[in-house]
């Protein structure tokens, strides 16, 4: 009988502090474990007793990736409980917020994070020495993404100007159209990007993914949509805890998500894709098929490709909303008081997929409870059924391939550690 | 490669977002020179690769929340020769300080099915109460432009340039409208340390406080000065108490505003 620990103690090129261990007993696998040691930091309890008006800046502090993304979850949640709605060129300059996010976010996670593994390298620095150009253009393309965050949101990193109804204050049309130039230079890049992670060598692996996502009539989706699965599931926010549950794991920190009754399910960019990819804009369209990118995506290492490919269509969202717009009279829409308990639920798509936020008001607006699932908590299940399978396809392979591989089968989908506690180090064991 | 001639940068991660080491890859323009100017021995959140220390300089983020993280940087300051903290959590303890004004264990059962599991501390402190810091650079998030000055001084052998002035004299500077004159806005401006670049009011807003306080703040007289503009006093003690709350400046000011006017 032999036993062999693959062990991986902090990994790297993610956002936040986890580890991996594996199990393996005569060839089988018998564990697979993500560990996710970030320290927790109990957001949700401290978020209680105070006013509705501060969980967007309050829950922006969850990630520094993706601040974004909880500020829009938390005003959404917020808006419903309070009954209100934000329409027209407010809904447009959210989108665009979103827009800045993903493009910085996913700009990031291929050049820095996710193209050392295809290419061999430990990082995007010394990637650059024999690479310089590419590495260029992800600095490029992340700058522009960071443009419209700090044109729009004051800066990059936990943006001050997003509030519960709208925004503090409006830019003015020079200051969009400013930023025109650079977003029409991303879109291009964008483009050079999908030919350039298309380029690289995957291995022939194909997931049974359950794909969760948001679905909206029209558009690929940011802030609204009802929540869909590819195994038929449609249902509203409100109804996210009758369809998914969360449980606790000894080995990590975060909780892991299931489908109730079922298993593990992913979110993120393949998993958009998928259930929205007639909702793309013509020139991401036209790149995909030009790369032969399949219209299902179920090769979680492909996912790169979506990525970028999900940068163009981001692009070229920002840059119709710059064209169109027009100075709203005021930045925000009033809430009314709240004079009784209330609660609303929203999700929005975070770079790394569907964030969802609840929230519950007592009579004075204070919060009374608050619950906040991240993607990367949802995910976590599934990248462990991932590796599962990459680990018993690959026995053959020695230890430090086998843990190379491992890790960059986690980096597939872009793990938020930071987020997910509420997660990462390989401890490979072979027995 | 490693060139023993450059020094050696670590940046380490404690209980945070992850923000101000991701500042860092955020210098688009800069991030490839000053990746020159240094072996990059430990960046978990950028590289795999890592080499022993000592370290010529260690930025750390994040504060410390478990009692494995207070032995972890303890021994990072024993391998570096220069340590800055940066951001809020690592100079102030950062908002999930907010536990230690409340029953740590209430909060674990708040968020955990299972708190025996978790290993936490019943506080969330500053780098400074567990190790000597060379330099602390403030923010939630640190400014970008900040962090290249503290990097550019180390290289240059010289002290930081960042002023400890409050945010009115960078508003002054910028030319904006004075939010608390010409709005009635209530804004933590006159007590919190400049660095932001003033961005809050240039967005019509208050600032929130999120760079710590300045030098010479009083903090209580403005207290007195919110409610007039509309924030009564559990409203301050609160935006007190968020980002910096254990900054002893901004502490004193919350503890002010729970307490019953005089």
């Amino acid at each position: 009988m032999t036993e062999r620990t693959i062990a991986v103690n902090y990994l790297a090129r993610v956002e936040g502090e986890g580890a991996l261990r594996v199990r393996i007993r005569d060839r089988t696998v018998e564990e697979v474990e993500l560990r996710i040691f970030e320290p927790p930091r109990f957001f949700e309890a401290f978020l209680r007793g105070r006013a509705y008006a501060e969980a967007p800046d309050v829950t922006a502090r969850i990630c520094g990736i993706c601040p974004v993304a909880y500020q829009m979850s938390a005003c959404h949640a917020m808006e419903r409980a309070l009954g209100i709605r934000v329409d027209g060129t407010l809904r447009d300059l959210r989108r665009l917020l979103y827009c800045g996010e993903w493009i910085e976010s996913h700009a990031l996670h291929i050049y820095l994070l996710h193209a050392p593994d295809f290419l061999g390298y430990p990082d995007a620095i010394q990637l650059a020495r024999d690479h310089p150009e590419a590495v260029r253009r992800g600095l490029a393309l992340k700058k522009a993404g960071n443009s419209i965050m700090r044109v729009l949101g004051g800066r990059e990193i936990h943006p001050i100007n997003v509030r519960v109804g709208g925004f503090y204050r409006c830019p003015g049309p020079e200051e969009l159209a400013d930023l025109r130039g650079s977003v029409e230079h991303a879109l291009s890049l964008a483009e050079e990007t999908v030919r350039f992670v298309a380029g690289f060598d995957f291995p022939a692996v194909e997931e049974d993914y359950e794909f969760v996502a948001l679905r909206h009539p029209e558009e690929y989706p940011f802030n609204e949509g009802r929540i869909e699965s590819s195994a038929g599931l449609s249902i509203d926010a409100e109804e996210y805890e009758s369809a998914f549950e969360e449980f606790q794991v000894a080995h990590s920190n975060a909780l892991q998500s299931v489908r109730k009754g079922g298993g593990s399910y992913l979110v993120g960019p393949m998993a958009r894709y998928a259930l929205n990819g007639d909702r793309l804009t013509p020139r991401a369209r036209g790149v995909a098929r030009e790369v032969g990118l399949e219209n299902v995506v179920r090769n979680p290492f492909r996912s790169v490709i979506v990525r970028a490919v999900e940068v163009v269509f981001a692009c070229e969202e920002a840059l119709r909303i710059i064209d169109r717009y027009r100075m709203p009279e005021r930045p925000w829409v009033d809430a009314p008081a709240v004079d009784r308990p209330v609660h609303g639920a929203a999700a929005t798509e975070a770079p790394r997929g569907l964030l969802y936020h609840r929230y519950e008001l007592d009579a004075g607006g204070a919060i009374r409870t608050a619950r906040i699932v991240a993607p990367t908590s949802q995910n976590q299940k599934r990248i462990e059924d991932d590796l599962r399978h990459l680990v018993a396809r690959s026995l053959d392979l020695d230890e430090p391939a086998l843990t190379a591989a491992c890790e960059h089968a986690i980096r597939n989908h872009d793990p938020c550690i930071s987020c997910a506690t509420h997660f990462l180090s390989l401890d490979l064991v072979r027995e | 490669m490693t060139d023993r001639t450059r020094p050696r940068l670590g940046v380490f991660k404690f209980a945070s977002c992850d923000g101000c080491q991701l500042t860092l890859l955020d210098c688009e323009d800069e991030l490839l020179a000053v990746a020159d100017r240094f072996d990059l021995a430990d960046f978990r959140e950028a590289s795999s690769a890592t080499l022993d220390g000592p370290y010529d300089l260690a930025l750390v983020e994040g504060s410390i929340t478990t009692p494995s993280d207070r032995d972890r940087i303890v021994e990072i300051r024993a391998h570096a020769k220069t340590l800055v903290t940066i951001g809020a959590c690592a100079t102030s303890g950062g908002i999930q300080a907010l536990r230690n004004f409340a029953d740590v264990e209430e909060f674990t059962r708040v968020v955990y099915a299972r708190p025996e599991f978790i290993r936490t501390l019943a506080t969330s402190t500053a780098i400074r109460d567990h190790v000597a810091v060379d330099f602390e650079l403030r923010g939630c998030p640190i400014d970008k432009r900040q962090l290249l000055e503290v990097i550019s001084a180390y290289l240059g052998g010289r002290a930081p340039d960042v002023p400890t002035e409050s945010v009115c004299v960078e508003c002054k500077r910028r030319g904006h409208v004075c939010v608390i004159v010409a709005h009635g806005t209530p804004c933590l401006g006159p007590v919190t340390q400049t660095g932001c670049g003033a961005i809050c009011p240039g967005f019509h807003r208050g600032c929130y406080g999120c760079f710590g306080p300045q030098d010479t703040p009083n903090a209580a007289s403005l207290v007195a000065h919110l409610g007039p503009l509309g924030m009564d006093r559990p409203s301050a003690a609160r935006v007190f108490r968020t980002f910096n709350a254990m900054a002893p400046a901004f502490r004193a000011a919350a503890d002010a505003a729970a307490e019953p006017p005089p």
